[in-house]
């Protein structure tokens, strides 16, 4: 047998959504496509203001489109916007729990709003507690609940209905590692259970350890797409960093007209070269700049990360701006 | 069918957040009470002035209480909206199939509970004072209350969701409540008014809902100020609930 064609649960077209401010227009999704394969994690990753909330609110029936258009799970979000609210479950990255109540009654509530009995949502509201292990808090006020206690109570609250599709924004985002790990763990436990998970983030690693694909957003664009893998094979090859005392320029120049060198960039008072191997590369560098009598403060060669596919297609690096 | 049950759902929620808090309750009473005690004994030294109604200072004054507590007790719902926008629970529960004419409702329904609440507590504090009333008189009042908590709960959640910021709603429905307020012969009846304070009066909803309810305590069930002002109430709540639903409908952009 063949494994079945991926089937997508999303397919955007030429979604944009322009937002009117007193500056003027701002488009904060500047036209995308983009699709969501069944049983997936997806991952949206970009900077501040990138405009990955933007794209799940729309996504979400939440905000209308400027322009374009999206099916999800087969339904046209335009037009059918109450039919795709029964297939999806929506995490904010606020979250949207009241504070003042327990846990357990924002799931029963929850519950009930999608029609469920008194006994179904209390049953419902009882396993989630259980599989996203709220059992400590769940009788407490949220107000009480730890950073990943609430974040876990977010996604339990989406998950009432059992979408088919969940949307994630930031579902990490000021999580200590630990709890990080957890909502990781969970969110690769939907997938084993047949969610599809679209999800957004501004960290490399959560990008890189969980999703199964990729685009990298910025400035409301889609500027590289992929599973992760592939998205550093593009960059090609191993990323030597420079550390100069001087001005870069003349390195830049001299290093630019080596056959080994791929690509070349500077920066203050640093270089970044992209080689075929890092390891041969480095001693010939340091030979080079060594003849030419350029003072060199460090140097270090590594793997390209997803940081290096955000530089090479933003010129920014996501890590600074992330911290 | 499926409005009243999300109607309910709504409201359940609320009011069990309200229960946990129940020191609005007395917020919103002390403020009236104040009135009751602090200003209105000054209105027994003035109730033969000609020009002031009939019927005893209290008769007169809590009728126009009642008015004023539906106004401030109601126009500051918006508040906790605001809130709720900012930790993002107006957009889960849009995500729901959640009717949203419900979403309004079900708090609009919380918070006239509240105001009936408080309007019963008023009433029975003011009784000992000398206040009077038939018991459909003080159904056809609190009916009044429940109308102008309705129309002013909308309007104030309707702001709320446009302007979504405490700093620019607060100012706003202070500076709109405090006319209204004193348009309404509250404080003391318009009939004291100079013309054309009384004509500028006249074109405020709310003076008309005094009017009706002064009658309704002086015993006058069936005078037409009565129809007139619950008449107005009606069209006014209607049109601020549609204009509100429609607001919780679209896009919380
Ligand atoms: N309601 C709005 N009105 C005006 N501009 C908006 C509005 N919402 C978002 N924007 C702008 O649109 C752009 C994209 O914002 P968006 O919230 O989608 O970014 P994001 O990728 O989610 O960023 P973050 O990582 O900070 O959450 C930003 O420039 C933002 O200021
Ligand atoms: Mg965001």
């Amino acid at each position: 047998m063949t494994p079945a064609a991926p089937e997508p649960v999303v397919e955007i077209s030429e979604l944009r959504r322009v937002f009117k401010s007193r500056r003027g227009p701002v488009e904060a999704v500047a036209g995308i496509d983009l699709q969501v394969f069944r049983g997936e994690i997806f991952g949206f990753l970009g900077p501040n203001g990138a405009g990955k909330t933007t794209t799940l609110r729309m996504l979400a029936t939440l905000l209308p489109p400027t322009s374009g258009r999206a099916l999800i799970a087969g339904r046209d979000l335009l037009s059918e916007p109450d039919q795709v609210r029964w297939q999806i479950g929506y995490v904010g990255q606020q979250g949207g729990a009241d504070m003042e109540i327990t846990g357990r009654s924002e799931l029963v509530f929850e519950a009930r709003l999608y029609g469920m009995g008194r006994e179904q949502a209390r049953l419902r509201s009882e396993e989630l507690i259980r599989t996203l292990e709220l059992e400590p808090c769940a009788d407490r006020r949220i107000s009480t609940y730890s950073g990943g206690q609430r974040r876990r109570l977010d996604i339990a609250v989406g998950l009432v209905h059992q979408p088919q599709l969940l949307f994630l924004d930031e579902p990490t985002t000021g999580l200590d590692p630990q709890s990080r790990a957890r909502v990781w763990d969970e969110v690769r436990s939907l997938r084993r259970a047949g969610t599809t998970v679209f999800l957004t983030t501004h960290y490399l690693e959560e990008a890189d350890a969980l999703c199964d694909r990729l685009a990298i957003i910025d400035h409301g664009r889609i500027v590289a797409r992929g599973t992760p893998d592939e998205l550093k094979r593009e960059v090609a090859g191993d990323l030597v960093t420079v550390g100069l005392e001087g001005d870069p320029e003349t390195a830049l120049r001299l290093l630019r007209e080596q056959p080994f060198v791929r690509e070349a960039s500077a920066e203050e008072s640093s270089l970044r070269l992209y080689v075929e191997r890092g390891e041969s590369a480095a001693p010939e560098i340091l030979r080079l700049l060594d003849r030419e009598g350029l003072g060199l403060t460090t140097i270090s060669v590594s793997r390209p990360s997803l940081d290096d596919v955000f530089l090479r297609q933003t010129g920014r690096s996501l890590r600074e701006q992330a911290a | 069918m499926k409005l009243a049950r999300d109607t309910w759902l709504v409201f359940q929620r609320y009011f069990g957040i309200f229960i946990h808090n129940p020191a609005w309750v007395a917020v919103g009473v002390i403020q009236p009470a104040l009135y009751l005690l602090l200003f209105a004994p000054l209105l027994k030294s003035i109730a033969d002035v000609p020009g002031f109604p009939h019927g005893g200072a209290y008769n007169v004054f809590v009728p126009g209480l009642l008015i004023q507590l539906g106004l401030f007790g109601a126009s500051g719902v918006g508040f906790g909206l605001i809130s709720e926008l900012r930790f993002g629970v107006i957009e889960r529960l849009r995500v729901t199939p959640v009717s949203r004419l419900a979403l309004l409702l079900g708090r609009a329904l919380r918070d006239i509970l509240t105001l009936l609440l408080q309007s019963l507590i008023l009433v029975l504090v003011a009784l000992p004072f000398g206040l009077s009333f038939r018991p459909l008189g003080i159904l056809i009042a609190l009916g009044l209350v429940a109308l102008i908590g309705l129309m002013v709960t909308s309007i104030s959640y309707a702001l709320a969701l446009w302007l979504k910021d405490e700093n620019s709603f607060a100012p706003i429905v202070f500076t709109a409540s405090l006319p209204l307020l004193l348009l309404s012969g509250v404080l003391l009846p318009m009939s004291l008014a100079p013309s054309w304070l009384r004509t500028i009066s006249t074109l405020n909803p709310l003076s008309h809902a005094v009017s009706a309810n002064r009658e309704v305590f002086l015993g006058h069930l069936a005078n037409a100020n009565v129809y007139q002002g619950v008449a107005i109430m009606v069209v006014l709540a209607a049109l601020a609930i549609w204009y509100a639903a429609r607001a919780f409908s679209r896009a919380i952009a």
